[in-house]
């Protein structure tokens, strides 16, 4: 029960102080669940890490199952993945209810506008990450031709298309699931 | 906020389970499908909307999926749907990550997953970058060199120089606040101005 409880708020912490999403909630976990509390030993943990590379679903939520299941089973998993959120949930909840009711003023609707371009710049930059890391499996400065993944390139490509081509008519799920089965069989065929 | 019909929370619920099961990768993934299926697919949401919401998610603390969920279902059916909706993006990563725990090392040795997980990032890859081309242009549309320079700044510090999301979003927040308290001074001078020449 004391573990439990422990878990509960060391999660909750997790929650309220991983500002910025993604990689920047690791280095807090790590500092609640292996240095804190000693719940989990450091290779453990950067085994938790390559998991949640490899798997979908944001790292916090990844890890807060994990780290609940080792310690807790089920029940553990779940109490530790409601504590990761119960932050977000009050939070974003209240900003919701404020965007929703002030957008129209015309001060709020300048400030915003001014934040739009900045998050288009900031999914391109996410998009072209992904890119480099799908077709050299480096980032921009690592990129050579000599790393360049063909079976990759290939499918970006007429993945890019028919999205472009058919705007409505194609779902990013599709895409995805579409490149994973017919990448997966071009590797097999080919043997590279 | 819709009137809440059983059918619409299953499609929010679906939407979020389908889009969280299948998002490699940081936050910005899973927003781009959100504006593509939200935006594009299903014509709930305005494409700025989609805009805004992501700049509170970044702002907020807590995983981006999770806080984009929490605002989507409060605006199609309020607190009913927010839960709805994260429940949808929290149960693929934990029935995953359930199951992992027990066939844990077959999962990591296994040569099938490790390629198809490779390959899909090129797909995923296609994706963003067709919702950014979209947004892009939009931007550029607005022909305001202000934004668009913005839009450019932004992206060569964040991808070039690694400046981290949340600095560059509570930038632009400094900038647009600045602009208001600038228009409001404007204004009130012109009125002073109108006063005199009568």
């Amino acid at each position: 029960m004391e573990l439990l409880i422990k878990l509960f708020f060391a999660f909750i912490k997790v929650g309220l102080f991983s500002v910025g999403g993604g990689y920047a909630a690791i280095p807090l976990i790590q500092d609640q669940i292996v240095n804190t509390h000693g719940l989990m030993t450091m290779p453990e943990f950067s085994d938790l890490i390559t998991i949640a590379e490899m798997t979908p679903g944001p790292i916090s939520i990844n890890s807060s199952t994990f780290v609940g299941t080792r310690l807790a089973g089920p029940f553990g998993a779940i109490l530790c993945t409601i504590g990761c959120i119960i932050p977000s949930f009050i939070i974003c909840l209240t900003l919701a209810h404020f965007y929703y009711k002030y957008r129209s003023f015309s001060g709020v609707q300048t400030v915003l506008t001014a934040m739009r371009p900045a998050v288009v710049a900031l999914i391109g930059s996410a998009g072209v990450s992904i890119f480099m890391l799908a077709l050299f499996n480096a980032d921009f400065a690592g990129a050579s031709l000599s790393n360049l993944h063909i079976i990759e390139l290939g499918i970006f490509g007429v993945a890019f298309y028919l999205l472009r081509k058919y705007k409505d008519k194609v779902g990013a799920i599709q895409i995805i699931l579409g490149s994973g089965v017919i990448g997966t069989a071009l590797y097999l065929f080919t043997g590279l | 906020m819709k009137s809440c019909k059983p059918k619409d929370l299953w499609t929010l619920f679906k939407t979020m389970f389908i889009l969280s099961a299948c998002t490699f990768g940081g936050g910005f993934v899973i927003v781009s499908l959100m504006k593509k299926k939200f935006v594009e697919e299903l014509g709930w949401l305005e494409e700025n909307e989609m805009l805004d919401i992501t700049a509170i998610t970044q702002s907020s603390p807590g995983p981006l999926p999770v806080n984009a969920s929490v605002i989507i279902g409060y605006r199609m059916y309020g607190v009913l749907g927010s839960l709805i909706a994260v429940l949808g993006t929290i149960l693929p990563p934990m029935i995953i990550i359930s199951l992992i725990c027990v066939f844990y090392k077959q999962f990591r040795t296994n040569t099938y997953i490790a390629i198809a997980l490779q390959v899909m990032r090129a797909g995923v890859a296609a994706v963003i970058l067709d919702v950014t081309l979209n947004l892009a242009q939009n931007v550029w549309k607005t022909k305001s060199v202000f934004y668009i320079t913005l839009m450019g700044l932004a992206f060569v510090s964040t991808y070039f120089f690694g400046v981290s999301a949340m600095l560059i979003i509570l930038l632009c927040l400094a900038i647009g606040i600045s602009q208001v308290i600038y228009q409001t001074y404007k204004n009130k001078g012109g009125v002073k101005n109108y006063g005199t020449t009568h």
